[in-house]
């Protein structure tokens, strides 16, 4: 493990993330090339970047949930092992067995296990608590029902409501916004703004561009390295989504972006079935 | 037939087994681990025989170690295995269970000649001789095997309770139990070990392959029965007790119909969880294959019906004065509704929604109503797909064909509002207005 | 890295140490005799017409299986072929009671075979339609068809071995496998069954290999998926159910499945791979019918699947594709080499400008990565040894002109490599290669020009400036 370095301490303290020469690899392919990152506290970031640039990849190793070559991870000052505490995760949706035998409370009641600790039973307090998070995704009238006979935006809004009740300061979540319904998107943006009020950080792994200005206040924008992190308004330019996304944006990226930098333009709806 | 205190033995020894079997089995079906039961429980004997060679007897606790060391060693080595060479994990755990097999086999052989070991005896149990080896527990006579598998069915409960929330979100979701905190590794191995000795202290009662049956087989129907993971613990439990007792009464009943005296209860068990699995595939209230069916038919019958309403009201709609009223046979061919058009229309007859006389069907006030609901529900989707989804020039029209089906008045009535309650589809069709 | 090489040691040593026991048990009571050179060479040279028929025919079903087990491997099926060799115990034991019933052979070998054909079939449909019409998942339908079938197969046997006619105890030959007491007659049919299978799978060469690799792709092209698993499945079922009597019914899977697993740490390739995957079966099958000839006591079976254990043993460890050693070797100086690397960018990022004058203290170095002291101290002694860079006696550390050179080469690739990720950024993340000494190895040398243009010092092609700030985590400030 590496010491943190002494005159970066002041600097690190407040910062919820602050990851140092991260590297992460398989094999001779390196999928996370020295990551250097620090991200302002109370904000929400969205984290960009094309397929297979290490977005998922980055919020796992942050959890130490992939091996990592080499790097030092610190969240509030500490080693992330110190502070899990601190830290709620929103796994994607498809990382789990949606038949399983458990309804809508008992899931968001997870995220209450470590608080509860080995061996000691569910009780009716943190079901409340567990409650309390349902509703504050909209969930109140399905808390009993099989996870399975949820619709794909519910089970969104269901594992939202499980990193809530964590309680945690840093939020990191892992493309909390695929595959959702009208509904759902509009949920979590209000949550996302909520969490922001209460002077929380989330780190949102995301893919829908457009919608990058109004919703985040801050971007990373990831392609194996860190093209380029900063403020929205600052970052969020074309020219380094060229740098990030490459030839295959420029195609598309003009339209695009003057699309995403005029907001009350009517947003388009995602194709399918609404 | 005749019932002995010996049957009740057989009995109790077979279900104290099994239930220690199927508690833990819930895990391994949950964790996509049934195979691992399998691996496991045959890769024991090695240790099995191992633990005989070296004691030089059947005395359960070397037995019990050694075999559960061995069934431990194979969970570790398919999960190591596994995560260094990229093969598939079934391929992992065949490669390991397989050789250990065959090693186990090689010690028996070896084994056989000094120490009273049969190797059928460990494949397939010899629970009909459990009741023979007794021990005095309080002026009553316990046979060992009992007492045995009773320990350890209360070390599975007790595991399961006092770990039942950690088993449960390591089982749902091992990544967040990680973030947690909690040691998902700590516990998979836990489990593991905790199924080698589960299998071992049954292999004697059911035999070693047969603990896959009772691993896997209640814990897998009571699946199927329920949603609920403390029920579906329970669920498995009980019919992992009662395939004991269908199967002792089987072994000893069905063979007297051909001619033969009695069988294998431990065969018997085997078939006996298979048919408890069979009925419940097959009639459970959710999950069953006849209840499945029965939902689709019932949802293609009213997909039919509706689409007859529908037909009856477009036809209202155009008709002439002298038009004649609609042929069964027309709206056989209309509907491409084959033979379910029958069921639809006897359906509708009984709901009121329309009148037969001979081969005419006429739509009575409330058919009409009905129809006019569904016209309604199909052309809002057309309009709000066409303008407020820009969908038009795809075929919008089969696309709202299968969603007036699933619309409600509810929704029907958010569409209208959506889409700026619209009175012309973009076919330019009058879309009817509420029927009060 | 060690976790891999002590897995490895501990199965080799398991598998090594669990016959010695036995013998060692064994070797008061002599249960078993040591065949003299005599026997040894009289049967490993098949000299004996019935030996030979016996060991020729195992030896072909291994091959037949190595073949079919190979793109079973491949259509992730390998643990249905063992589900479907335990549900052929009732098939056996079934046609052996009506057979003996009816006053036949019931030992006759056809109509076992096929009785056990019968419920393999009946097996596989079992897990297709529990796998189709229930929210269970793969592995329990197959634990579930597994376990019953052989639930009621051991209950047919109690039947069986209850009966007055027939003898039922030859039966125990069809689990355990026991090829000293095949006939010639069962010899020849495994022959020729397994010969018939092995070519029929190489018939269908091109169709396996399309549906192993992708089905779904497969069935897009217009190819009768169903039917081509139907065809792979019944060659998986009469290899099977032909190597019931020489394996037994819980040992043959292993012929399907340890052959082409060991094949595959060999090479990346199919064609090898089925061959080498066929050779394995037949050696580990005529090596185990030859220890079984030799030593009647030796259950055939078992020596069989215990020889292709060993055979995947030094597989996994020595294979020249994927083997342990390999990977591990690859890896330890893939480390060496990223942390060479890194030591010397950290050594060119502090003094840019002058690589040659400058000597740099060990702190400095520290802070500019995340690695603690020790790590840094074992990659500066190990970069002094390689000549790379002097530790002066002040323990300032300076680059030798050696250390210059790669130092220099090292940063030119990776800013290069930086540069291609930006301008090049939708294709880039997957031609990045840690293992190429010089970006020239992975990208030709019309876009490395076209990099170095890029870049602002385009001037001085052997050492652009590094497209972003140096301070790594002043980045947000």
């Amino acid at each position: 493990m590496a010491t943190p370095q002494p005159q970066r301490d002041a600097l690190v303290q407040d910062t919820p993330l602050w990851i140092h020469d991260l590297t992460v690899a398989y094999h001779r392919k390196p999928v996370l090339w020295d990551v250097n990152l620090s991200l302002p506290e109370g904000q929400l970031v969205a984290v960009v970047g094309p397929n297979g640039a290490g977005k998922s990849t980055l919020i796992k190793a942050v959890q130490g949930l992939v091996p990592r070559a080499s790097g030092a991870i610190s969240v509030f000052g500490k080693p992330y092992e110190e502070q899990r505490h601190l830290v709620g995760y929103v796994p994607q949706r498809e990382s789990v067995d949606w038949d399983f035998p458990v309804n809508a409370l008992d899931v968001v009641t997870m995220g209450l296990y470590r608080q509860i600790g080995w061996c000691r039973p569910v009780n009716r307090r943190h079901k409340a608590q567990a409650m309390a998070a349902l509703e504050k995704v909209g969930m109140t009238p399905y808390a009993h029902r099989q996870i399975s006979h949820l619709s794909g935006g519910q089970q969104q809004r269901v594992f939202l409501a499980r990193a809530l009740v964590q309680d945690a300061q840093l939020y990191l979540m892992d493309e909390p916004f695929v595959g959702v319904d009208v509904a759902t998107e509009r949920a979590i943006v209000a949550l996302l703004k909520d969490l922001k009020a209460a002077g929380k950080t989330c780190i949102v792994v995301h893919h829908d561009l457009q919608t990058v200005p109004t919703y985040f206040d801050h971007v990373v924008l990831l392609n194996m390295r860190v093209v380029e992190a900063g403020p929205t308004d600052a970052v969020f330019t074309e020219e380094n989504l060229r740098k990030t996304y490459g030839g295959k944006l420029t195609l598309l990226s003009d339209a695009l972006f003057e699309y995403s930098k005029n907001p009350q333009l009517p947003r388009g709806r995602k194709g399918g079935q609404p | 037939m005749e019932w002995t205190s010996f049957d009740t033995w057989i009995v109790v020894t077979g279900a104290l087994s099994a239930a220690a079997c199927a508690l833990l089995g819930n895990y391994l079906v949950l964790r996509k681990l049934s195979m691992m039961g399998d691996a496991i429980s045959h890769a024991v004997l090695p240790g099995l025989a191992l633990a005989f060679i070296i004691t030089g007897s059947r005395d359960s606790l070397p037995m019990l170690v050694g075999a559960t060391a061995i069934g431990v060693l194979t969970a570790f080595l398919v999960q190591a295995l596994f995560r260094l060479s990229e093969l598939e994990k079934g391929a992992t755990m065949g490669v390991i269970f397989t050789t250990f097999f065959a090693l186990g086999l090689i010690l028996i052989r070896q084994a056989a000649d000094h120490v009273d070991l049969d190797p059928s005896c460990v494949l397939y149990g010899a629970i009909e001789l459990t009741p023979l080896d007794v021990y005095e527990l309080m002026g009553m006579e316990i046979p060992r095997a009992a007492l045995t598998n009773l320990g350890m069915l209360a070390v599975n409960l007790l595991f399961v309770g006092l770990f039942y929330k950690e088993l449960k979100i390591t089982s749902f979701d091992p990544a967040l139990a990680t973030t947690l905190g909690i040691n998902a590794t700590f516990l998979h191995y836990a489990l593991m070990t905790l199924v080698a000795a589960t299998t071992v202290a049954a292999f004697e009662s059911v035999g070693s392959i047969l603990v896959i049956a009772m691993l896997i087989v209640p814990a897998a129907t009571a699946h199927l029965l329920t949603d609920r993971l403390g029920a579906m613990l329970v669920i498995s439990v009980l019919i992992a007790a009662l395939s004991a007792l269908l199967g002792h009464l089987g072994a000893i009943t069905v063979p007297t119909w051909f001619g033969f005296t009695d069988t294998s209860t431990a065969g018997m068990m085997g078939v006996a969880t298979g048919l408890i699995f069979l009925v419940t595939f097959l009639l459970a209230p959710r999950y069953g294959v006849v209840s499945r069916v029965l939902r689709q038919w019932q949802l293609s019958l009213k997909i039919v019906a509706d689409d007859v309403l529908g037909f009856l009201y477009r036809y209202e709609e155009l008709k002439q004065p002298q038009s004649p009223p609609v042929q069964a046979g027309d709206l056989q061919k209309a509907l491409k509704a084959g033979g379910s058009l029958w069921p639809a229309l006897w359906q509708l007859k009984r709901r009121g929604a329309i009148r037969q006389t001979a081969d005419d069907v006429l739509p009575t006030e409330t058919g009409l109503a009905q129809g006019a609901r569904l016209v309604r529900s199909h052309r809002l989707w057309e309009s709000y797909l066409c303008d407020a989804l820009q969908m038009c020039p795809t075929d919008v029209h089969a696309l709202a064909h299968d969603l007036e089906h699933f619309t409600d008045a509810s929704m029907s009535e958010a569409l209208a509002r959506q889409s700026g309650d619209p009175n012309i589809d973009p076919h330019e069709r009058q879309i009817p207005p509420l029927p009060k | 890295m060690r976790q891999r090489s002590t897995v490895g040691g501990a199965y080799l040593l398991t598998l090594l140490l669990a016959p010695a026991l036995a013998w060692a048990a064994d070797a008061h009571d002599h249960g078993l005799d040591w065949p003299s050179l005599m026997d040894f060479l009289r049967v490993l040279t098949l000299q004996d017409y019935n030996t030979r028929v016996v060991i020729i025919g195992t030896s072909l079903l291994g091959l037949a299986a190595g073949l079919i087990g190979t793109f079973l491997l491949l259509r992730k099926r390998a643990l249905l072929s063992d589900t479907l060799s335990h549900a052929t115990l009732p098939g056996i034991a079934l046609t052996f009671i009506i057979v003996s019933a009816l006053g036949g052979d019931g030992k006759n070998l056809l109509f076992l075979i096929g009785g056990a054909a019968l419920f393999a079939l009946l097996g596989t449909g079992s897990v297709i339609l529990i796998q189709r019409f229930s929210r269970l998942k793969d592995d329990a339908a197959l634990g579930i068809v597994l376990s019953v079938y052989f639930g009621l197969g051991i209950a047919l046997l109690g039947l069986a071995t209850r009966m007055n006619t027939g003898n039922a105890a030859g039966l125990s030959a069809f689990i355990y496998g026991k090829t000293a007491s095949m006939l010639l007659f069962d010899a020849l049919l495994i022959a020729w069954t397994a010969l018939a299978a092995a070519i029929c799978s190489l018939l269908f060469y091109k169709e396996f290999t399309l549906i192993s690799f992708d089905a779904s792709y497969a069935a897009g092209q217009g190819w009768p998926v169903v039917r081509l698993d139907f065809v792979m499945m019944t060659l998986a079922v009469v290899v099977t159910v032909v190597g019931l009597q020489a394996v037994g019914l819980i040992l043959v899977v292993a012929l399907l499945i340890i052959p082409p697993a060991a094949a595959r740490f060999w090479t990346y390739r199919l064609r090898p791979m089925l061959l080498l995957s066929a050779l394995f079966g037949a050696l580990s099958c005529y090596l185990g019918a030859t220890m079984s000839a030799l030593m009647a006591k030796l259950p055939a079976g078992a020596v069989i699947v215990l020889t292709a254990g060993a055979i995947f043993v030094i597989s996994l460890l020595f294979g020249s594709a994927r083997g342990l050693l390999r990977i591990l070797l690859e890896r330890r100086a893939m480390a060496r080499k990223i942390g060479r690397e890194n030591l010397l960018r950290s050594f060119f990022e502090l003094t840019e400008a002058d690589l040659a004058g400058a000597a740099i203290r060990l702190d400095d170095l520290l802070k500019q990565r995340a690695w603690s002291p020790g790590q840094l101290d074992r990659l500066v002694s190990l970069a002094d040894r390689e000549g790379l860079l002097n530790r002066a006696a002040d323990g300032t550390l300076r680059l030798t002109e050696r250390g210059i050179q790669t130092a220099t080469r090292v940063v030119r690739n990776h800013r290069l490599w930086e540069a291609y990720l930006i301008t090049h950024a939708d294709i880039a993340t997957s031609q990045v290669d840690w293992g190429a000494d010089e970006i020239e190895h992975i990208l030709d040398g019309e876009i490395v020009r076209e990099l170095e243009r890029l870049l602002p010092e385009a001037d001085q092609p052997a050492m652009p400036a590094s497209p972003h700030a140096l301070t790594p985590a002043a980045e947000m400030e």
